[in-house]
């Protein structure tokens, strides 16, 4: 699987959700996660876009995506040149005997615990996507009772932004 | 130096033919919406939004609107009624879409149509889908419930903006009436700028009751749409230089050309370059079918040396083209030798089918200019291709596999022979529309387009029904030229109930129903594919042993008479010239002639569906032979 982190800055409008999701649905790209959220300017919106870019050409899938009117910019986050994170809750079964190793593997990867209970531990943990991965690795033969995982967020290292001055380099509109 | 035979060879700066640039003339499409967008207009305060928005139409410099009243838009027809917009009051929403699609395919201007909320909106999906596949600028206005009844499955309440999302370039539901000069103003942008589409508004009944204040112009408000008009120098070069260097070129044109107005300049190109043109589908009239240098029509059903040309092309230079499905036959094995050149307005459709050696973004108009001008450098430096050999070989196979068709073993009339005469008779000055199937691809083979403009169809989505609203729009649009609906009698019976409009609105469409009793190109195909098993393909009457009865289910002569036309019949070859010229004769009244053909005729050549190129067949069981060492 090839993955590419998109990062679009949209029009906050009624119904760009809608026509983003449905534009990867109808051209058949993959999404692998897709988060959106406010930016510091109110009148856009960011959606940090995680693609499969083997169901189609990442060139065509950001080609397609500029020519929705309210797609303001496209930049491809490379993973060495962005900070990308996750956000993951999920609660464990922690009886007393167990519990320890449950806290314990919280320690290691960093995780917060924001629920306690006799029977089960809700952790909070944020990272890599691969982080993520090895936590629930370690959490599975314990017992996951249940689990809500976000999609990417992710910003571009350095000074520049994507809307700012000193702006980083789109995407290409043309060919 | 250049040796190519005396009638493809180059001309030194070859004017433009006087019709082509009197048919661009008349195209002013993207200006004239531009000059309406920017003009002041005499503010108003205390309207309602329904003024606001027609008061927004007028400004935006509409002519027409084709459209249906109901409950939630009913607003906006009051003020319509005192505007100097006309409103052609059409009998299903599905033709006021057509017709929107068939005015600006004739005019280049913007088409608009108007309907109710739920059904009304919904009947437009069709259409608009049309537009959409085949770059149409048109904008549709439709009515919506209240907004606190939206999302309460309130009495004709449907998404219809979410339902067009996919099918339009565009789309805005209104929510605020100040908004309404705006929003008009930004889908007559978008409509007919970049690449051309359709652009839907929606606003619910409330909003256009609403008081509120007009001003105009507004300011459009797309911080993301920038199309790229003006081609990158670079690219042009590369592309002067790959074309210059060819052997093997054939100029590979597309509806883009046409929604440009960039035939003078493909005339220039094509002088300059000495190339072989194909027009496409989407493209007849391009480039008059007349020059020596138009191979014709590529595709599905394209004549052998157009399709051949560009599987042995080694530069393919695609302007305003999409290497679609119809064009390519199988992606995998089309034009392998060719690198390409591919300029296009839309840059996702740059890459999209087929890689790009060279691409280019940009008007059509522009880069076609931009293209020759970097030519004249590469002749200046003596680096012009010698044709002759590629000239030889295409003029070898244009004598060996020409267009052409057999008349009916039993007798019948051949319905080539009609539309063949049809084009004769009616001439290279009027506008052709036709329906979807083995009718409209006779009428693009077989009539000789030699303006753009003049040929209107539904190649994209390929919409059964388009032929007689469209022709209606054409018709309304340009008054003074002759219109034909070239349709099928499958077709026909789609959407010909708006005869009764071009009845009583006054706008005398002609209609030649190619009547073989049958969906023919289905019936086509079931021949060839499924052994002969017409499963659900005939449309005649018929006993209980199949055999059909003599009796005529709808006599079209009949209907068309109770639609407030004239209806003409005719059933052999003698008379086709007659009555052709009885309907050319009547222009008070629209005229339907019934032409009663074979149903056994079918259309060829013909790559079969997913096939390469390489395996036309020029007829049934016919394959050319191409003499490979040639070229």
């Amino acid at each position: 699987m090839t993955r590419h982190t998109l990062s679009v800055l949209v029009e906050n409008k009624s119904g760009v959700l809608a026509r983003v999701s449905a534009l990867f649905s109808r051209r058949a790209f993959n999404i692998e996660s897709l988060a959106v959220g406010p930016t510091e300017n109110p009148d856009l919106s960011r959606m940090t876009i995680v693609v499969d870019a083997e169901s189609a050409p990442l060139e065509q899938i950001t080609k397609q995506l500029n020519k929705l009117i309210e797609v303001i910019k496209i930049v491809e986050l490379d993973s060495g040149a962005a900070v990308q994170r996750e956000l993951l809750m999920v609660k464990v079964r922690a009886p007393m005997a167990e519990r320890t190793q449950v806290l314990q593997t919280a320690e290691l990867f960093r995780a917060r615990v924001v629920d306690v209970n006799p029977e089960t531990v809700t952790l909070e943990a944020t990272g890599t996507p691969d982080k993520l991965q090895a936590l629930l690795a370690v959490l599975a033969p314990l017992g996951i009772k249940e689990m809500a995982q976000s999609g990417t967020v992710a910003l571009g290292r350095g000074p520049r932004s994507m809307s700012g001055a000193g702006t980083l380099r789109p995407v290409e509109r043309t060919a | 130096m250049t040796t190519t035979p005396s009638e493809h060879a180059p001309q030194e700066g070859a004017a433009p033919q006087a019709a082509t640039r009197e048919a661009a003339a008349s195209l002013t499409g993207v200006e004239t919406t531009a000059r309406q967008l920017a003009a002041a207009v005499e503010p108003a305060t205390g309207i309602t939004g329904a003024e606001s928005l027609v008061r927004s139409l007028e400004a935006v410099g509409v002519e027409v609107i084709f459209g249906i009243p109901g409950g939630a838009i009913l607003p906006a027809y009051d003020p319509l009624f005192d505007s100097k917009v006309r409103h052609v009051l059409v009998r299903h929403e599905q033709g006021a879409g057509h017709a929107a699609t068939g005015y600006a395919q004739a005019t280049g201007r913007v088409g608009v149509c108007m309907a109710t909320s739920g059904p009304g909106a919904t009947n437009l999906v069709t259409p608009l889908a049309d537009a959409h596949m085949d770059s149409v600028p048109i904008v549709a206005i439709t009515g919506q419930v209240p907004s606190r009844s939206i999302g309460t499955d309130a009495f004709q309440e449907a998404d219809i903006r979410g339902i067009t999302m996919p099918v339009t370039k565009h789309n805005f539901l209104v929510t605020d009436a100040a908004e309404i000069p705006q929003r008009i103003a930004e889908a007559f942008h978008l409509a007919a700028t970049g690449r051309p589409g359709p652009v839907l508004v929606d606003i619910p009944k409330d909003v256009l009751q609403a008081t509120t204040d007009f001003s105009w112009p507004p300011r459009l408000d797309l911080p993301g749409y920038k199309p790229t008009t003006r081609p990158h120098g670079k690219q042009v070069r590369e592309a002067a230089a790959l074309i210059a260097a060819a052997r093997r070129p054939v100029l590979y044109v597309g509806g883009g050309v046409i929604k440009a107005q960039a035939s003078a300049e493909l005339a220039e190109l094509a002088a300059l370059t000495g190339a072989p043109v194909v027009t496409t589908l989407m493209a007849r009239g391009a480039f008059p079918d007349s020059h020596p240098q138009n191979l014709g029509m590529p595709g599905m059903h394209g004549n052998v040396t157009a399709v051949t040309a560009l599987q042995k092309a080694d530069v393919l230079v695609a302007l305003g083209a999409r290497f679609d499905d119809r064009v390519t036959g199988d992606l995998a094995s089309f034009a392998p030798d060719a690198l390409v050149v591919h300029a296009d307005i839309d840059p996702a459709e740059i890459g999209k089918n087929r890689r790009a050696d060279v691409p280019i973004v940009g008007d059509a108009k522009e880069t076609i200019s931009q293209l020759s001008e970097a030519l004249r450098g590469e002749r200046e430096a003596g680096r012009m291709p010698d044709l002759t050999a590629w000239w030889a070989q295409l003029d070898d196979w244009r004598e060996r596999y020409p267009l052409g068709y057999d008349w009916p073993e039993d007798g019948s009339l051949s319905p080539q022979y009609v539309i063949e005469r049809l084009g004769v008779i009616a001439g290279p000055d009027a506008i052709y529309a036709a329906g979807v199937g083995q009718h409209q691809m006779w009428a693009a083979q077989f009539v000789k387009y030699e303006k753009p403009g003049s040929w209107l169809n539904s190649g994209g989505l390929g919409t059964m029904g388009y032929a007689v609203p469209a022709a209606m729009g054409a018709k309304y649009g340009r008054p003074e030229t002759t219109v034909w609906a070239i349709d099928g009698d499958g077709c026909f019976q789609m959407t010909n109930q708006e005869l009764a409009t071009c009845a009583i609105e006054g706008i005398p469409v002609k209609v030649a129903v190619i009547n073989n009793g049958n969906l023919g190109m289905v019936r086509q195909w079931q021949t060839l594919f499924y052994e002969g098993r017409y499963s659900n393909t005939r449309l005649h009457a018929r006993d209980a042993d199949g055999k059909p009865k003599p009796v005529r289910i709808p006599d079209f002569v009949a209907l068309a008479e109770a639609l407030g036309c004239v209806g003409l019949r005719c059933e052999s070859k003698d008379d086709v010239d007659a009555v052709i010229e009885k309907a050319m004769a009547i222009n008070d009244a629209p005229v339907v002639i019934d032409f009663v053909v074979g149903h056994d005729a079918m259309v060829w050549p013909m790559v079969a569906a997913g096939a390469s190129n390489d395996d036309i067949l020029a007829a049934r069981d016919v394959r050319p032979v191409f003499g490979e060492g040639q070229v």
